[in-house]
């Protein structure tokens, strides 16, 4: 008993073990629910499964299934922002506590009230819970807004190479705080017209709409609730790795106030989106650019430091490009979070610039399945690719070290990013293939998307089984781990 | 060695891509016994429209091609309508006169001024039709599967020509559903031998090579060919075809948009285009290798 009580207590109330939890939960429901369609329903996986675990997919609802199973994903990822946020800034203890188990039980919730009531039949008291998961995340969010709240005296820089305002508030504590209001009221954004409309059940996917010329309130706040709660979510996760680089400097003066005012704007353009659509997309393109240019000083910041460090490490003060080189990549976890918001714009920002700029002349003279194609892919791409610069993150503070560290990163970061490109050509074959002759590119980029995915779902296996295995070693990992918080820097008085 | 054999492996994948599918790759040929001439009346009545079962209803009876235009048939109006001056072969192309439609101003909206439209290419190599300077013919082996690589232009001219026109999107749905609620023509669940869509295995299919290329009309009619068992996938009102092989052009030109919608799904698409609701959309100068259309009358 005693040894469940101290296995629970790490996974459960330490911020290291509730991560853990919150990415082997995550795993697993993407390893298995992402059977159930693309190649894996090609090559009849997804019959298999079906079958064999009796579930009821009724084609009616196949749009409320995805938006369960998308909830229940992004709830994961939202919490496991949250126990990295709550950690890595100053919070009071009591504040903490309350965030971290409403959180957890409100994600538990949606996931275990969610899935089976969206694949295996309709029991309405499970439909129940999943909401109040919901409700529960939504809580522990206004929750986390109370604590983060910026403008007390306690939470003043004393370091003066963090941004600051004149009176000495933290800027990026400010730039949480928006990031986590913008968030709560964007959450609303989707919440009440999805209730609205046929009590929650006239469901629809963004993508489906975006050729109609008439939209309805619901099809504006969808489009515009699925773009922000994703920019938000990546938002929160380059000001989470800005704190693990210890972000500071004129750069950081720099980049924040850009990400405050770029996540303000940009969730106020999508808001717009619903009375003002046209004016709408000028707003959220002024919002996204600021806040992409405070992502871009972080990345400068980061690689300029992973350079320096790495040459001073040698017991070098400067060195020449290769040195330079070197010295950026000797650290994949390190230098890979950052690399993916520069593939980002390879795959993600690239690709949704280039499509708006020619919506017209391209991209709307084709049919519209080859356009949704692109806004699957698109916003798919953005997802997961937050998703490895979390795990990253994770990935260094669970403790990988040496060659299982180089291997780790490295495979993380060559196969993730294979699987984005090929599922930036597949998304946009049509630039390059014709309908009737597509398959073998079609062929080659799924392959190539396939093999990039296993590969990042396997070294993510390995790295679950390998902190599994831990936990039944008496004095493993997870023993140091309890009582451990994230590593941070301290900007502000304690 | 293992390196240079997959450095070797990526590098032929690669290559693969490079090449693009056999658009002669020979195609089995199969007696449906489909009845290319062949109607299905629907009566007037009240029907579900859509994902969420909408009630909506048509006040008129009306009849549907039971089949989807073939290549046979396309070839045989364009070698009429060429020999009366209502179709023209020029630059590469068959084209007819469009008077035009409305302008309503709408975002993403494009101009459709009176003019020469296209109804087919000539020079692409997915058309399952010769042309060998007067006349037109279906490729043989082709000659009963669905038209294909014809434009809104092209079908709406066909229709009209023999006087009858295309169906509206909401004289489609209710042919494919009939008067229940059914995801599918022929019901609520799809096997892969209901009806032709992205790797549903039929004998024209290929992944590895081509991909997925048309059956012929009327193929998922319960018969078995060479080996390959199909089901019988009529919807309520006897019409074959309504979900899978290809899409098919509908009629309506709703305001501030000037794309025509397309119903039923194609060889390349996923199952759940196959869902009786589910649209695709295109302007009316389109056309794709998985793209049909069907004729509705009074």
């Amino acid at each position: 008993m005693h040894w469940l009580s101290q296995r629970f207590q790490f996974l459960f109330r330490s911020t290291k073990g509730l991560i853990l939890v919150a990415i082997a939960l995550v795993s697993l429901i993407s390893a298995f629910f992402g059977m159930l369609s693309g190649p894996m329903a090609d090559w009849g996986i997804k019959d298999v499964i079906v079958r064999a675990f009796n579930m009821n997919l009724v084609e009616a609802e196949r749009e409320g299934r995805l938006i369960i199973l998308y909830h229940s994903i992004a709830m994961i990822v939202v919490a496991i922002e949250t126990y990295m946020i709550t950690d890595l800034l100053k919070i009071k203890d009591n504040l903490r506590l309350l965030i971290n188990s409403t959180i957890t039980v409100g994600y538990w919730m949606v996931i275990f009230g969610g899935l089976p009531f969206a694949y295996w039949g309709h029991t309405w008291a499970l439909h129940g819970l999943y909401i109040g998961g919901l409700s529960l995340i939504f809580f522990a969010g206004c929750a986390l807004l109370v604590a983060l709240w910026p403008w007390r005296a306690e939470h003043k820089v004393t370091d003066p190479q963090y941004a600051h305002t004149p009176k000495g508030f933290s800027l990026e504590r400010i730039a949480f705080f928006v990031m986590a209001l913008a968030t709560l009221i964007s959450a609303l954004f989707g919440a009440i017209p999805g209730s609205n409309y046929g009590n929650g059940f006239q469901t629809m996917l963004a993508e489906n709409v975006v050729r109609e010329p008439v939209k309805s309130v619901l099809d504006l706040s969808v489009i515009g609730h699925l773009h922000i709660m994703l920019a938000l979510i990546a938002v929160a996760c380059a000001l989470i790795i800005g704190r693990w680089m210890d972000f500071k400097g004129i750069l950081h003066k720099l980049a924040m106030p850009l990400m405050i005012v770029g996540s303000f704007v940009l969730a106020m353009g999508t808001w717009l989106v619903v009375p003002f659509e046209t004016a709408a997309h000028f707003v959220i393109y002024g919002g996204s650019t600021l806040a992409m240019l405070g992502a871009l000083f972080l990345v400068i910041f980061s690689w300029d430091k992973l350079i320096r460090t790495g040459l001073a490490e040698k017991g070098l003060k400067k060195g020449n490009f290769t040195q330079g080189l070197a010295a950026l990549l000797r650290d994949p976890l390190k230098f890979g979070a950052t690399w993916q918001m520069v593939f980002m714009n390879f795959c993600v920002s690239g690709v949704g610039i280039f499509v708006a700029v020619k919506l017209d002349k391209i991209f709307r003279v084709w049919q519209f399945t080859d356009e949704r194609s692109i806004l699957t892919g698109h916003w798919h791409v953005l997802a997961t690719l937050t998703a490895t610069i979390l795990l990253m993150y994770y990935a260094d503070f669970a403790g990988l070290k040496g060659k299982a560290r180089q291997w780790f990163g490295w495979l993380l970061i060559i196969f993730s990013d294979l699987a984005f490109g090929a599922v930036t050509i597949y998304e946009m074959r049509r630039l390059i293939s014709a309908e009737s002759i597509q398959q073998p590119l079609v062929n080659t980029t799924t392959v190539l998307g396939d093999i990039g995915l296993g590969i990042v779902l396997l070294i993510l296996a390995a790295l679950m089984v390998w902190r599994l295995i831990d936990l039944f070693k008496k004095k493993g990992r997870w023993a140091q781990e309890v009582d451990q918080n994230l590593e941070t820097f301290d900007e502000v008085k304690s | 060695m293992k390196r240079t054999l997959l450095a070797l492996t990526s590098l032929m994948m690669l290559l693969a891509a490079c090449q693009p599918a056999d658009l002669n790759a020979p195609a089995p040929v199969f007696e449906t016994g489909a009845d290319s001439e062949a109607w299905a009346e629907i009566p007037a009545g009240e029907f579900f429209h859509g994902q969420f079962d909408e009630q909506a209803s048509i006040d008129y009876d009306y009849e549907m091609m039971v089949f989807d235009v073939t290549n046979a048939q396309y070839a045989a109006f364009l070698n009429a309508a060429v020999a009366d001056g209502s179709a023209t072969v020029e630059q590469n192309q068959v084209t007819g006169y469009y008077a035009g439609e409305p302008f309503d101003g709408g975002r993403h909206e494009e101009e459709i001024n009176a003019g020469k439209t296209i109804y087919i290419p000539l020079n692409d190599s997915a058309l399952r039709l010769d042309f060998d300077g007067t006349t037109f013919s279906a490729k043989t082996e082709w000659a009963d599967h669905p038209m294909t690589m014809v434009s809104w232009f092209g079908a709406k001219a066909y229709c009209e020509y023999y006087g009858w026109r295309l169906p509206t999107e909401m004289e489609w749905e209710k042919a494919a559903r009939g008067t229940d609620n059914r995801p599918f023509p022929w019901g609520e669940v799809i096997a892969r031998n209901n009806a032709n869509y992205y790797f549903s295995r039929d004998p024209f299919e290929d992944m590895n090579a081509y991909g997925s290329r048309t059956t012929p009309v009327g193929f998922y009619n319960g018969k078995t060919y060479a080996g390959y068992q199909t089901l019988d996938s009529a919807s309520p009102y006897g019409l074959y075809d309504m979900a899978g092989n290809v899409w098919q052009w509908t009629a309506d030109d709703y305001p501030l948009t000037h794309y025509r919608y397309m119903r039923g799904g194609g060889s390349n698409s996923y199952e759940n285009n196959l869902r009786i609701w589910s649209r695709n959309s295109a302007a009316p100068g389109f056309y794709g290798p998985a793209l049909g259309f069907r004729c509705a009358r009074p």
